[in-house]
This record gives C-alpha cells, structure tokens and sequence, in this order.
C-alpha cells in the first residue's frame, strides 16, 4: 500500500461517521491525517467520481421528521422482466431505493426489492397500488413488509478503525 | 426545527460543496452567516434530526455488504435485535411486520469478514440467517424531498 492508498484508507475512516463542523472541516481533517487540506478534498472528490461516494451532505433521520411508514416492498418478478421493471420504479418519486437480490426459494420467492418511505401506511400502500396500476403489475406477487421498530439506523460502515 | 434547518435538509442532503470553506459557500447560497450555518448544523445533529453532515458511502463499490432477514420467536424479537445491532458493521436493523421479522444491512471490509461475521451472528444468536445480497442497483438513495408539516419530535434512539 503506498501513502496515497493509506492515507485514502484513513480518511474514509475519519469521515465515515461526517464531517467536523468547523469553519474549515478538511484542513482539520488533514491536520489529523498529517496531509494537506488539498490532498483531503481532491481525495474525497476522487472517491465521488469512482461511486464510492453516493452523496455527500446531511443524512436525514427520516422518522425524526415523521417520515413514520417505512414499507420494503417485494415483488416476484420473472427473470426476464426484473430489469425493465426495476429500471422503471425510478419514475416514482416515493421510491427511494430498488435492487434485485437472490431468491432464496423455498423460504423466500422476491426477486425484486424498492423502498418507499411514508408519513402513514394508508399513503403508503395507495403510492404502492399507483405503481401496480402504472405498470400493469396485478398479476405479480407482491408484500408489503413495514417496519414496526428501529433497532438501528447508522451510517454503515466498512473501515472498522 | 428552525427554518434554517429546513432550508439546509431541502438544499443539502447532496452536492455538498467541496470548497476549503463549505459551510461560508452554504451560507452564501442560503443568503445568511457561515456561524449560523454551522449553529444550525450543530442543532440537527445534536437533536438527532440528521445523523451526520458527510459522505453516503456505495457499500457494494466500497466494501461488502447484504441485506438479511431472519424469523425470531415474537417473543425474543427484542433481545435479538439488540443483540444483533450490538454486532460491528451492522446499520438499519429494523422490525418488519412479516413471518421473517428483523431486518439488517450489515458492511464489512470485503466478502471474507462479511461472511465469518455472518457466521458469528448465526452461531450466537441461534437465530437462522436469510442472506439477501444486492444483484443489481435500479435506483440508489440520493436523499428525497422533505414534506414539511409540525411532527418533527421522533427519533430513533438507538446509536
């Protein structure tokens, strides 16, 4: 690993948990990391540009704001059709995230996997029958699993320091 | 929450600009004071509003990471999931109504930690593991648009 590489190591563990709140957050960064205020922002630009990074910027605890209805929606889509179908759940706003993921018959049949986060599970459920009228989805599985609880809700990490 | 708050949830859940001074060229943008930038910041985070003001990591591109569902016994629901969120790398552990009940996404540096991690939870749990990887992202969260109205007292308190 040369120092590039380790110095990108520690400072996607430094910046993991946000950035500090100080008037100049990277040059406090660098400080930390013994590098320059330049080198942390092109590095945090490099890793935007390759997809490591999402987004940057405030992370929202949703149910703080009474964002209540979390629905994981999942539906048993053939094959063929799983990525024409997850393709076009981006054009419902309310849908915040889509993935395909294994079936794991005999337990598990869903194929196809979109979130949609609500005030209330009567708005929920009527923005889930707009995508199955629009899509003509009447005939395909489908569960709505809402959450009842929040154990946990972090960011996730993947350096462990 | 404040209307600053507000306008800072609207405008910046992305693009956060990467300048040496973000929180001066957010409050150019919002027409008030880097200080009131940063107070405001400083309020949500400790209010537990926003969790933190930074990077959203792609786990799939920046580690390993999957999705897991398990059926507890209704009863040890609770003691399981707690005993699950206490587990490194795990994050949005959450109870769904359903036979398979507790939800978890849980990250670890690459795919052999993530398994020998999965392993470990199954094994001190007792508790069967249905592991659900992403295949395939159709549409990732890039932070969606707020609908204000008055109830803005929850939050989840489980760090």
């Amino acid at each position: 690993m040369n120092n590039t590489d380790s110095i990108k190591v520690r400072l996607r563990n430094a910046i993991q948990d946000g950035l500090p709140l100080t008037p100049r957050p990277f040059l406090t960064l660098a400080k930390s990391l013994g590098t320059t205020e330049k080198t942390v922002i092109n590095l945090i630009q490099e890793l935007k540009d390759q997809g490591l990074i999402k987004r940057m910027g405030l992370v929202v605890r949703h149910r703080s704001l009474g964002y209540d209805a979390n629905a994981m929606v999942v539906w048993d889509v053939p094959d063929c059709r799983v990525d024409e179908l997850g393709n076009r759940f981006r054009e419902f706003e309310y849908v915040t995230l889509c993935y395909r993921r294994p079936r794991q018959e005999p337990d598990w049949p869903y194929n196809l996997f979109c979130m949609i986060h609500g005030r209330d599970r009567e708005t929920v459920l009527s923005q889930i029958d707009a995508i199955v009228d629009r899509l003509s989805l009447h005939h395909i599985d489908r569960e709505v699993l809402f959450s009842t609880h929040c154990f946990k809700q972090s960011g996730g990490r993947y350096v462990h320091g | 929450m404040d209307a600053l708050g507000k306008k800072l949830i609207d405008r910046y859940q992305r693009d956060m600009p990467l300048t040496p001074r973000p929180y001066q060229t957010m409050a150019e943008d919002l027409g008030v004071t880097e200080a009131e930038v940063i107070d405001a910041l400083t309020r949500l985070r400790r209010n537990n509003i926003v969790s933190r003001i930074g990077p959203v990591f792609d786990h799939a591109k920046a580690g390993a990471s999957t999705l897991v569902a398990c059926a507890v016994e209704p009863a040890r629901l609770t003691s399981i999931g707690e005993q699950i969120s206490a587990f490194e790398g795990v994050n949005h552990n959450y109870a769904r109504d359903h036979h398979f009940n507790l939800w978890f996404v849980i990250t670890a540096p690459d795919n052999a930690q993530l398994q020998a991690k999965l392993k470990e939870i199954e094994c001190s749990t007792g508790v069967r593991l249905l592991i659900l990887p992403m295949e395939k992202a159709y549409h990732i969260d890039l932070g969606f648009p707020i609908e204000w109205n008055d109830n803005t007292s929850k939050a989840c308190n489980h760090e």
